[in-house]
């Protein structure tokens, strides 16, 4: 499976140095790696959901616990999440820290998730979500760090959309 | 059996936990009991009580979470059930009061009241514990054995499909989860 194990360890270890110790995630292909280093590591939380929505509910509750998080999952999974970050994240000022993996954009060969990727970025706006790609080994690191603090200051949703070019290998 | 009768028998049960509670009837009716900083309110974003109170669980293993749900609001989320079940936190009590109805919105039934089972849901999710009462003294007995307990629980109380006047409380919505916050950060520091 060409998802790049390399660029999955980045992520990972930056979301560690970030304190984020609870992830909740539901699977995805660009996602299994990050997903089995947070299910195999001891200092980790991983919570397992049957629909994303349910993230933003976990990530309050870690929030009101002092400890921070993170969701992982598809840009279906984000739309699958709205009401929740409008009605609760939104409403309530929570942070939330969403790495999405930007499904259905350029080079994508399933059929099925093209519509996905063309509303993705549209929806994002429409909430008035602030988000960026992670799309480079360099820049991967500082964006992600960035994309925390500001939602930690802002206490507001923020979206990290991760790329072909940085998941994938061909 | 009243919600607010329920409620009012578990009241001082409820001081040294950290309860959340759906939008609506619930809501407002614990908050006329009176309101302690260690209760949560979550005022719309219908199902995701259960989802907070959970990752408040998983994050806090030393304190009790109590959460209020009702049968809409579940209904909206029932995955949330395999997902509790899932890590089945010892320290997590789910209680739905299932009035049948959504009565915030005008009481248009709900599917409990054709025959969906929540307790049986539960069960079959996963839940370690799970129970149906219909009296006030079975729902205090119920919720008394769940805090003092160990073991994920969810209780089903039956409850008529009634509530106040009114949903809007003088406490605002940031005001409250700001205060929850910041309680939760005392209780830390001790």
């Amino acid at each position: 499976m060409p998802v790049s194990l390399a660029n999955s360890r980045l992520i990972y270890e930056t979301l560690k140095e970030c304190d984020i110790r609870l992830v909740s995630a539901l699977p995805e292909t660009w996602l299994v790696h990050l997903i089995r280093m947070t299910d195999e590591d001891p200092e980790m939380t991983l919570v397992r959901l049957a629909k994303e929505e349910e993230a933003v509910g976990v990530s309050a509750g870690a929030h009101f616990a002092g400890v921070k998080s993170a969701m992982l999952m598809q840009n279906h999974g984000f739309l699958a999440s709205i009401n929740g970050i409008v009605s609760f994240a939104h409403l309530y000022k929570i942070p939330l820290l969403m790495l999405i993996s930007y499904r259905g954009s350029f080079g994508e060969r399933d059929p099925w998730q093209t519509q996905g990727g063309n509303v993705t970025e549209p929806v994002l706006r429409a909430l008035g979500i602030p988000y960026f790609f992670l799309d480079g080994v360099d820049t991967a690191k500082k964006r992600i760090r960035q994309a925390q603090t500001l939602a930690e200051s802002s206490l507001q949703p923020v979206a990290v959309l991760l790329t072909r070019d940085l998941m994938w290998e061909e | 059996m009243l919600r607010l009768d329920c409620l009012r028998t578990v009241y001082s049960e409820l001081e040294n936990h950290l309860v959340v509670t759906i939008m609506g009837a619930v809501a407002a009716e614990l908050h006329s009991l009176g309101h302690r900083p260690n209760f949560f309110y979550l005022q719309h974003a219908m199902g995701l009580a259960s989802s907070t109170g959970l990752g408040l669980a998983l994050c806090l293993p030393e304190q009790k979470v109590i959460v209020f749900d009702g049968d809409g609001s579940l209904l909206m989320n029932l995955g949330s059930l395999s997902t509790m079940a899932r890590y089945r936190p010892k320290n997590l009590v789910h209680v739905v009061f299932d009035n049948e109805s959504l009565l915030s919105v005008g009481g248009f039934p709900t599917a409990t009241s054709t025959g969906t089972d929540l307790e049986g849901i539960a069960r079959a999710s996963g839940i370690p514990r799970a129970l149906t009462v219909r009296t006030c003294e079975a729902f205090k007995a119920a919720v008394k054995d769940a805090i003092h307990g160990h073991e994920l629980t969810t209780i089903i109380a039956k409850v008529e499909a009634s509530g106040p006047s009114g949903y809007i409380t003088d406490l605002s919505l940031l005001e409250n989860r700001f205060q929850f916050r910041r309680h939760i950060q005392s209780l830390r520091k001790h």
